[in-house]
């Protein structure tokens, strides 16, 4: 699965894909701040419901969207973690910044 | 005699070689009976080294990153070489948080997720010559779906 990007209400959605590293998260970049330039997002979703590998990558381009909706006042969560994308979260210490739920 | 099996894979250092590597070289380890959660970590670790190369060692040029994975017993050593920009402060590169290229969203977190996910971890480098990253790992502390 490749992932894509979508705008519901103030609410920037990002379908994680399959697998999130340096060379998947580049196009996911691009989109999602060509959309929080030109909208105003409150929100940025991180939905992982299709996701089974995370690296360092990841965590960085998270990080790097979180900054961005953070300056406009808004927040960011991700859904659908499962066990292995929740470790990783983890040891990067993501959760004091940004809600994370299982379902 | 301990039984070694050894498997090199040389590869371009394009960033959609990531994936590739990290599956090839966590299929060479299923012959140690892991864990999923064990082929994870080596994954994870695999692709942190990996990501390294093609982003720092040789920015915007293309060059060869070599792999080579050694099992030895229930521990397979997987070495990282590059031949491109080097190094030039180990210690720092490997502090968390750490990243020359913050522009890039890196996270700085790549060695530290190495060490973690791996049980050994060992980085020379020459700047100008290349780096490598030497990692261990043993397998079979938990339960095996696999077996």
């Amino acid at each position: 699965m490749k992932g894509s990007v979508q705008v519901k209400n103030q609410s920037l959605i990002i379908h994680v894909p399959k697998e999130l590293d340096h060379h998947s998260a580049l196009p996911i970049r691009q989109q999602a701040d060509d959309i929080m330039r030109h909208q105003n997002i409150r929100e940025v979703v991180m939905d992982f419901s299709g996701t089974d590998f995370m690296d360092s990558s990841g965590i960085g381009m998270m990080m790097g969207r979180y900054r961005a909706v953070q300056r406009n006042g808004g927040h960011m969560r991700a859904e659908h973690v499962n066990d292995r994308v929740k470790k990783i979260l983890d040891m990067a210490g993501i959760g004091k910044l940004i809600e994370i739920s299982r379902a | 005699m301990e039984n070694t099996n050894e498997m090199v894979l040389e590869f371009d250092s394009r960033s959609q070689n990531e994936g590739f590597v990290r599956v090839a070289v966590a299929a060479f380890a299923t012959q140690l009976n892991p864990t999923l959660e064990e082929v994870a970590d080596l994954k994870t670790a695999v692709s942190e080294a990996v990501t390294n190369v093609v982003i720092h060692a040789y920015r915007e040029k293309t060059g060869k990153v070599r792999i080579e994975c050694c099992v030895r017993g229930k521990e397979m050593t997987v070495t990282v070489i590059d031949y491109g920009v080097g190094i030039e402060n180990i210690e720092k590169a490997m502090e968390p948080l750490y990243t020359t290229r913050p522009e890039l969203d890196r996270s700085g977190m790549g060695f530290a997720f190495m060490e973690a996910f791996m049980d050994e971890l060992e980085v020379e480098s020459r700047p100008g010559n290349g780096t490598i990253v030497r990692m261990k790992k043993k397998f079979g502390c938990g339960q095996s779906p696999f077996a």
